[in-house]
């Protein structure tokens, strides 16, 4: 043993006092964890947009041009661009709001450490989900850029889907942090992705108005948030966008997110101290 | 107890924590000063763990009053914790992040700033013997290095209690000593030490003052010598019989020294002179395979009050 190391400087005065705003610390940590992936990760954020825009806007959007016209009078790029940027802030919302958070709490116990310190619920909610909003952020700027190089929008108004837009995501991520943190295995996330996330992508309007649903599926896609940051985006990336409706939709956005963030507090409480 | 530096750091008074219709801490007394090092010693279930998180404020008390620095968990959680260092049964380290990352992650959720953080890290490698893998990966590092980091780690906020749940189970005996040595310079520094264990060594090597626990209650307490003055006697014989039953050998020996405990792989005669006890059991035409004399230990304190042993 080495009897040179010398012993810590000894305790007995208070010299750790609770920061001012312990949520930040917890972000940080978030952060610094994504430094290691970030390379793999911006290089997906790049390839989804290229592939959909290939696939969907030119592929299916030419077919779509000749056949019918567009969609409501316009090309069909400028229409399912915008909409494809909603649901993907919910897939990058979603994969951010799922396995990590169950990892946190069980795999790698992240939100245990945090706890045996000053840190408490709040504060690892706030930080966490400033992490995720940040993510959906970058992930939509890249979206949007890429797009725009495609010639996918139409009008500046469009700069404004980029709140909608991040906004559409928390209002998934922040719902699913409070189921996530009552899952006991991954077993309920398969039923998300099958049975809620993929029929949304679908059924959103994304690819087509709602109105060509049949009429009792469509107010599914009016109380789930996709489609309010479908429409929303659509009507900012068309460039004639009705005010007072993308604020409506921007409320029942922030109306998902505080309810969700009231279901997190309380599921997170119930998981972490018990 | 409403003085906040007063030099009573725990103090609990009825105790009781319940998961539904379970008990798993059942009206438990008990306080702990500033500079002592205290254990609560039992089996595994026994409720210790359950204790350490309800004075860590991570559960809520169910019943009795608790206060941490005299202060009540329930309201002043983040205080509390603002004061503890918390080494965890099971490992929280982050294993993506290096060594050092997870000190100076770790010490900012305390407030401290990055200057501070970063020279209490270098500080705190040294002490835990980790220098040299400051910014390897914790990934690979071994339990008994990954346990030093977890010390470290809660060390940077210069905490007034260590609580510690197990430190050592499921290490080698060499990284047992290392980690041993290492808690014994921080209790002579000043640090209150409040551990869980179900290793009477570890208890005997580290605590001045512990109380035993079984089924959420405390049986004994005190100081490991009176407890073992108390409840055991100065030597133990140790008699293996080549038998699957060592329960009728228990008659051939009934009446040498003051008692005799019968376990499935040997019989234990309790003596104040051991020697003694295996001369008299020679007289006596019994053949063991093996004698073996030792001192008591709080092994055979908590095998006399609840007449199990505490590793199964």
């Amino acid at each position: 043993m080495d009897a040179s190391v010398s012993t810590p400087t000894p305790p007995r005065t208070l010299t750790a006092t609770p920061g001012s705003a312990p949520w930040r610390p917890v972000f940080g940590s978030w952060v610094t964890a994504y430094k290691r992936t970030w390379r793999g990760s911006i290089f997906g954020r790049f390839l989804s947009p290229l592939l959909f825009l290939l696939s969907m806007g030119l592929g299916l959007g030419n077919l779509v041009n000749k056949s019918a016209g567009g969609v409501a009078g316009v090309p069909y790029l400028h229409f399912v661009v915008p909409g494809i940027l909603a649901a993907q802030a919910m897939w990058v919302a979603m994969g951010e709001s799922t396995y990590p958070v169950m990892g946190a709490i069980r795999w790698n116990m992240k939100y245990h450490a945090m706890l045996a310190t000053p840190v408490g619920i709040d504060d690892i909610l706030i930080g966490h989900l400033t992490y995720v909003a940040m993510q959906v952020t970058g992930a939509t700027a890249i979206f949007m850029g890429v797009a725009a190089l495609f010639g996918s929008f139409s009008s500046w108004w469009v700069l404004l889907a980029l709140p909608i837009t991040v906004l559409t995501g928390m209002a998934f991520a922040v719902p699913i942090f409070a189921f996530s943190a009552k899952q006991e295995s991954d077993g309920g996330f398969n039923i998300l992705f099958r049975f809620i996330m993929t029929p949304l992508f679908l059924l959103s309007g994304t690819f087509f108005p709602i109105g060509q649903l049949p009429a009792f599926l469509r107010p599914i896609a009016w109380v789930t948030p996709l489609w309010h940051g479908v429409d929303a985006n659509r009507s900012l990336a068309l460039g004639s966008p009705h005010i007072a409706g993308v604020l409506g939709h921007a409320a029942y956005l922030v109306l998902v997110i505080v309810v969700g963030a009231l279901l997190a507090r309380h599921t997170f409480t119930r998981r972490l101290l018990r | 107890m409403n003085n906040p530096d007063s030099d009573l750091l725990l103090q609990a008074t009825g105790l009781t924590k319940t998961f539904g219709d379970f008990t798993a801490v059942d009206g438990i007394d008990f306080a702990v000063e500033r500079g002592e090092s205290f254990g609560f010693l039992g089996p595994n279930g026994a409720g210790k763990s359950s204790t350490m998180k309800m004075v860590g404020c991570v559960s809520p008390v169910t019943g009795g009053v608790l206060r941490v620095f005299g202060k009540d968990p329930a309201t002043h959680g983040p205080q509390i914790r603002a004061r503890l260092g918390v080494v965890p049964q099971k490992d929280t380290l982050d294993e993506e992040l290096t060594v050092q990352e997870n000190l100076w992650i770790y010490g900012r959720y305390f407030g401290l700033s990055r200057n501070e953080v970063r020279s209490r890290a270098t500080e705190l490698l040294a002490f835990a013997q980790l220098t040299d893998r400051a910014r390897s990966k914790v990934e690979p590092l071994s339990g008994g290095m990954r346990r030093r980091l977890t010390i470290a780690r809660c060390l940077i906020s210069r905490p007034e209690i260590l609580l510690l749940d197990e430190p050592t189970t499921g290490l080698d005996p060499q990284a047992r000593h290392v980690l041993w040595d290492r808690l014994f310079r921080l209790k002579r520094s000043g640090v209150t030490l409040v551990l869980t264990t179900h290793y009477m060594d570890e208890a005997e090597q580290l605590c001045d003052r512990l109380v035993v626990m079984d089924h959420g209650k405390i049986v004994a307490q005190g100081s490991p010598r009176s407890l073992i003055t108390q409840y055991s006697t100065r030597e133990v014989l140790e008699l293996r019989f080549d038998t699957d039953d060592h329960g009728h050998h228990g008659d051939a020996i009934a009446g040498i020294g003051e008692r005799i405990e019968v376990l499935p792989d040997r019989l234990l005669v309790y003596a104040e002179d051991g020697d003694a006890a295996a001369a008299a059991v020679h007289l006596r035409g019994v053949e063991p395979l093996s004698y073996l004399v030792r001192r008591s230990t709080l092994e055979d304190v908590f095998l006399h009050l609840t007449g199990r042993t505490l590793v199964d």
